[in-house]
């Protein structure tokens, strides 16, 4: 769950084989890298299954996630009716698992997402526009680097309150730090190089230099980098709602079916494990893809 | 060498200013004013105003703020508003608990790792090789206090072995070095160490790969060094590489023990920390967070300053 910043060799990076891909462009050599890789081919199946099946819930036919029945409070496994048992209110646990995806991933992945969003283009900022703006930025990361980054988590949503908003904008800020610092690192690298200076002695304007030459350079490093990211949003936005600072229940949260299901591990101690078996997977696809996406990307971090 | 050290603790000052700033504005973040949180809905409206004069919540914030650093420079970090007692006693003896797990969790991870991943950049076979890349990876995937979950399932649960909750016996104040309390500290290690044990393994396989295969391990080959000679040429120079990510890890372990300290009971800063936010006891965890990020800030100062000293080629300016 620790974060992470790897340091990123953009020129390495850059040096792309064009022998073999020469006529097909950079992203077309990058899919066909991708189609080539077993694992990250499985992972990506395994996680569209979760993703999907968490979106069409509804249509899915499963029983309610939200009604309780206190006659059949936690049936094991293989029940007739509840194939993976019920939980400690009596509600079925398969219907929670795959609904609970829907928040647990979007937990997940939407953090990432606004830190990206957010602290890409400082990072951005920084590394191209250098001097003193660099210097304000990155010391005020640093000061978020100065706390290990479960704690700062949990500091802040403790200190909000739970509820999803609050869990959203202290992971949100978790991640902000460590993907300006990769994408600053990528520009200043960038920034260096003779086509960015080419293009600036032809006339052509900060943005405009920002836009055609260096976003199409460092882009892929910082997805990368924030692909990483994901597992560690999950992991952690679970590790919220487990402690209590995250979802509020009734809502079926992974995080949060781990933590109520801790008062039946004498009970049923499988089914009390069972959120915790979805995080587990979700995360070590994400992390497996987002290294397969590495090596097709051909990004050295 | 001095001089950096000196150098490197100047520069930490307007960082832990800044830190400052965020851990006293935590107060600030939270809804309401942190009267209401103790006192009745209905308490009188003179009794709230005495106890905002009495903590301070009267005064604009920047005066708030110079008032709260001072006080907390001398070393006071305020009154529980849950227990009245000082923070800084509260902290420091949490602190204790928090550490020793630590040190235990850290020791384990780290030699396993640097063992694990030494094996496998040496080893021939690819099963050796793919084994460790799969312990890794599972190391850093795995949700570590769902693991706590499963470890007191196993053990303590099914074959009753070990137990799953406390820093010892019932009738136990505290840590102490015999068997009793070991017991009570083997599955919280165990479950600390799974996140730094899958990095630091990760890092110490792919830098130790690396090093390998520079020239002048063929140059210490052809003088006829035997292999044991070798590894320690070898790991001396991967050491800085793996310290640095070490340190961070160290680090991280005091962060990621929250949520183990509150699956096992474990007294530490994580389960006074988790606590706090409940009976929402806001000088306790403005102080659990104030600590844990100043240890966190020279711990990172000490791996930065031995990573200098054990490698000679950084030269830092």
């Amino acid at each position: 769950m620790a974060i992470q910043s790897p340091t990123v060799d953009i020129a390495a990076a850059m040096v792309r084989p064009t022998a073999a891909s020469a006529s097909r462009g950079y992203w077309p050599s990058v899919g066909r890298r991708l189609r080539r890789d077993p694992v990250t081919l499985i992972c990506a199946g395994v996680l569209l299954l979760v993703v999907l099946s968490s979106i069409v819930a509804p249509l899915l036919g499963l029983a309610d996630p939200y009604k309780t029945s206190m006659i059949r409070r936690l049936y094991p496994l293989g029940s007739p009716n509840h194939l993976l048992g019920t939980d400690e209110l009596g509600r079925d646990m398969f219907a929670r698992l795959i609904y609970g995806g829907r928040l647990s991933l979007f937990m997940g992945v939407m953090p990432v997402l606004c830190a990206l969003l957010i602290g890409g283009s400082l990072g951005i900022t920084a590394g191209f526009v250098g001097g003193k703006i660099n210097m304000a930025i990155m010391r005020v990361m640093d000061v978020f680097y100065a706390f290990p980054s479960v704690l700062l988590a949990i500091s802040l949503s403790g200190a909000m309150g739970a509820g999803t908003e609050n869990t959203l904008l202290s992971l949100t800020l978790v991640f902000i730090p460590p993907i300006c610092r990769v994408s600053e690192s990528v520009t200043t690298q960038v920034r260096g190089f003779d086509f960015v200076d080419a293009a600036r002695a032809s006339g052509a304007s900060a943005l405009t230099i920002v836009r055609v030459h260096v976003l199409g350079n460092v882009l892929g490093p910082i997805l990368v980098y924030a692909t990483s990211l994901i597992s560690v949003a999950i992991i952690l936005a679970a590790g919220l709602s487990f402690l209590g600072l995250g979802v509020k229940p009734p809502e079926p949260e992974w995080g949060l079916m781990l933590n109520t299901l801790r008062q039946a591990i004498y009970v049923n101690p499988v089914l009390a494990a069972l959120p915790g078996v979805m995080i587990f997977t979700t995360s070590i696809c994400f992390n497996l893809m987002s290294d397969g996406l590495r090596a097709a990307m051909d990004v050295k971090a | 060498m001095l001089l950096y050290a000196l150098r490197r603790l100047l520069y930490l000052v307007p960082v832990a200013f800044g830190v400052s700033l965020l851990v006293f504005a935590l107060v600030h973040l939270a809804p309401g004013d942190p009267i209401s949180a103790i006192v009745p809905p209905d308490a009188p409206k003179e009794v709230v105003d005495k106890l905002k004069e009495y903590y301070g919540f009267d005064k604009p914030l920047p005066v708030q703020y110079f008032r709260w650093l001072t006080v907390t420079l001398t070393g006071d970090l305020g009154t529980s508003i849950g227990t009245g007692r000082p923070v800084a006693t509260e902290v420091a003896s949490a602190f204790g608990n928090t550490i020793i797990l630590a040190i235990a969790a850290t020791i384990f991870a780290f030699s396993l790792a640097v063992f694990l991943g030494t094996s496998a950049a040496y080893a021939k076979s690819r099963i050796v090789d793919r084994l460790v890349t799969m312990i890794s990876l599972m190391g850093v995937s795995v949700p570590h206090f769902w693991l706590a979950i499963v470890l007191v399932i196993i053990f303590s649960v099914e074959m009753g072995v070990l137990p799953p909750m406390g820093i010892g016996p019932e009738n136990s104040t505290g840590w102490r070095p015999d068997w009793a309390h070991f017991k009570h500290m083997i599955l919280p290690t165990i479950a600390l160490s799974v996140i730094p044990l899958g990095v630091v393994t990760r890092t110490v396989r792919s830098t130790v790969k690396e090093t390998l295969s520079m020239e002048f391990v063929t140059a210490l080959q052809a003088k006829g060094l035997r292999d044991d000679q070798i590894l320690r040429h070898v790991l001396k120079n991967a050491a800085p590489t793996c310290l640095a990510v070490m340190g961070l890890q160290a680090g991280n372990l005091i962060g990621g023990s929250i949520l183990i300290e509150t699956v096992f009971a474990w007294p530490g800063t994580g389960f006074l920390l988790n606590s706090a936010i409940f009976r929402r006891d806001l000088p306790i965890l403005q102080g659990t967070t104030l600590v844990l990020a100043g240890f966190f800030m020279l711990l990172n100062l000490t791996v930065d300053i031995i990573q200098t000293m054990v490698d000679p080629r950084i030269k830092r300016g």
